[in-house]
């Protein structure tokens, strides 16, 4: 598999950046994670964040969600902020739980699934993704979690120029210690939920996967669409 | 007598498909735990839906509001914190929906609850719970348990359960005037519709999709040729709209449309849960390079092997059958 930034937090990142260019102030990026994040965070420097964050300790391994927003939580809770944004969800677990967690920890309003934001003083006028294409408008005061959903902007290239450039700049990095928390308030020790197997989905119905060549299997899907009513 | 809690989720007037999904199976849970199932219903004006969610619910726990009246993150935690305090029931249900994903996880974390996420089976051993979700897009299942937990709350993925389940004859509506504060946290302005293209996806017998695996806005007129040959009608799945390369109107999924196509061709598409739970019924085929891929679960017909080859090919043969 291919250690890659999270699709959803690549439009966090890239919402942020804009969000700095429009109304000036600071964009930091914090991961949780080993050294192969690194490549991620120069990656969200490259793309125009000023400051990057990597929290990371052996004790962390097996953190659920809501013991990774707590974890998050002790890092950014001295810190000084206006807006949080996090990816909807990850697309490898799609808890879709850390964001309004951190909020929770924080004691600050959040709002998810968020496609469009516009600053007013103290508070975000934010459009948030509902079912069939419905959308609805609310207004959240600030500072506060917003967890953006795809689509929300077009990402900008970051090119290899960018990243050997941000390659020099410092990524700050936190482990239990520092972060003042203790071996047991982390980790699978500290996790409510416990992931106790991973298995194959069951079939319920399995396609027939046509055989042959090229030739030979598109001569019998087209046969197919026909026989299926889909010629017309 | 344990309790278990499904909340109803309702939007502008009616209520959403997912709450019968979970009381059906709130109702199975219940019945092999020796459970209470009970209904609650926030809003204003919704006695309605407390008559109709009593058919399938020992007992209606009602709390109406103005300040209930669209659904509101912050108002709703606040109520729903008092709820499940008082009444301490051993499970919660709420719907893995844009709504429960906004409640869900504060909520959970407020109570000090466990919470496991977009849930698509669950079971109740005494009182031991597990609950299966997916990872990776659906390719892995996953089993989650709650070591020492003694309450747990849910989410649960839309379309996990039928919505025609077990009635009940106790039917109890209990009506509560709970203190519902304002909040400035958080406030709802305005629904925005879904707007009307120039092409109505949902019209058409036959779509060909387009996903992911295209890989470039550029290579969309490749598959033109074939929908034109085949009198289809183009659609897609979201990275394809997320990625600008056609609009909203084209696509297929929970975010998108609900298709009912007598064929769907789904083309360079992995099948995220959110894509297929777009398509209601025909014949699905599709067409990509991952056998692992999770559409050839749902597809009725699949070809393994490069787009780029198997397109071209095909819109030749079709072209060839229909001249034929």
């Amino acid at each position: 598999m291919v250690f890659d930034i999270n699709e959803w937090d690549k439009y966090a990142v890239e919402e942020a950046v804009l969000l700095k260019e429009k109304f000036g102030g600071s964009v930091t990026v914090v991961a949780m994670g080993a050294e192969e994040v690194e490549d991620t965070l120069r990656r969200c420097l490259a793309t125009g964040a000023d400051n990057a964050i990597r929290l990371t300790d052996k004790a962390f391994q097996g953190s659920d969600a809501a013991t990774t927003a707590r974890i998050l939580y002790e890092a950014i809770r001295d810190l000084e902020f206006d807006l949080i944004l996090t990816g909807v969800q990850a697309s490898d677990d799609g808890y879709g739980q850390v964001g309004p967690t951190l909020a929770e920890l924080l004691r600050i309003p959040h709002t998810t699934m968020v496609t469009n934001i516009e600053i007013m003083n103290e508070k975000a006028r934010v459009r948030r993704e509902l079912e069939a294409g419905l959308e609805e408008v609310v207004e959240v005061q600030l500072p506060a979690v917003l967890t953006i959903q795809t689509g929300i902007n077009e990402p900008r290239y970051v090119s290899i120029m960018g990243v050997r450039k941000a390659a020099q700049k410092e990524i700050k990095i936190l482990g239990l210690k520092e972060l003042g928390l203790k071996e047991e308030e982390v980790g699978e020790s500290d996790s409510r939920t416990k992931e106790e197997k991973l298995f194959l989905p069951p079939v319920t119905r399995e396609a027939e996967i046509l055989q042959g060549n090229p030739e030979e299997v598109t001569t019998r899907l087209a046969q197919i669409i026909k026989d299926k009513g889909g010629l017309t | 007598m344990a309790k278990i809690f499904v909340l109803a989720e309702h939007r502008r007037g009616s209520l959403r498909d997912i709450t019968w999904e979970m009381l059906t199976k709130g109702r199975e849970l219940a019945s092999s735990s020796g459970a209470e199932l009970v209904a609650l219903l926030l809003g204003f004006g919704v006695r309605d839906f407390a008559e109709e969610l009593a058919q399938r619910a020992e007992q209606v726990l009602l709390v109406e509001s103005e300040r209930l009246e669209n659904f509101n993150g912050a108002i709703y935690q606040k109520v729903l914190t008092r709820l499940i305090s008082e009444y301490r029931p051993e499970l919660t249900l709420i719907g893995h929906t844009s709504f429960g994903m906004e409640l869900a996880p504060s909520l959970a974390a407020q109570l000090a609850i466990p919470l496991s996420t977009d849930c698509i089976d669950l079971h109740l051993e005494g009182e031991k719970l597990t609950t299966i979700r997916q990872k990776y897009t659906g390719k892995v299942n996953s089993e989650i348990s709650f070591p020492g937990a003694r309450q747990y709350m849910v989410t649960v993925r839309a379309g996990s359960f039928p919505m025609e389940g077990e009635g009940t004859y106790h039917r109890e509506i209990k009506s509560l005037s709970l203190p519902v504060e304002e909040t400035a946290d958080k406030t709802f302005i305005e629904y925005i519709d879904a707007v009307v293209g120039e092409v109505d996806i949902t019209q058409s017998d036959i779509l060909v999709s387009v996903g992911r695996g295209i890989g470039d806005s550029k290579n969309i007129p490749l598959v033109s040729g074939l929908v034109e040959a085949l009198g289809a009608t183009l659609s897609c799945s979201r990275p394809v709209v997320d990625k600008k390369w056609l609009p909203k109107e084209r696509q297929v999924g929970t975010s998108g449309k609900t298709v009912k196509p007598k064929v769907y061709i789904a083309i360079g598409i992995s099948g995220a849960f959110q894509h297929i739970a777009g398509i209601k019924g025909g014949t699905i085929i599709a067409i990509n390079k991952d056998p692992k891929a999770p559409i050839f679960r749902v597809a009725n017909y699949g070809i393994i092997g490069d787009l780029f080859k198997i397109v071209p090919l095909l819109k030749e043969r079709v072209s060839e059958l229909k001249a034929g």
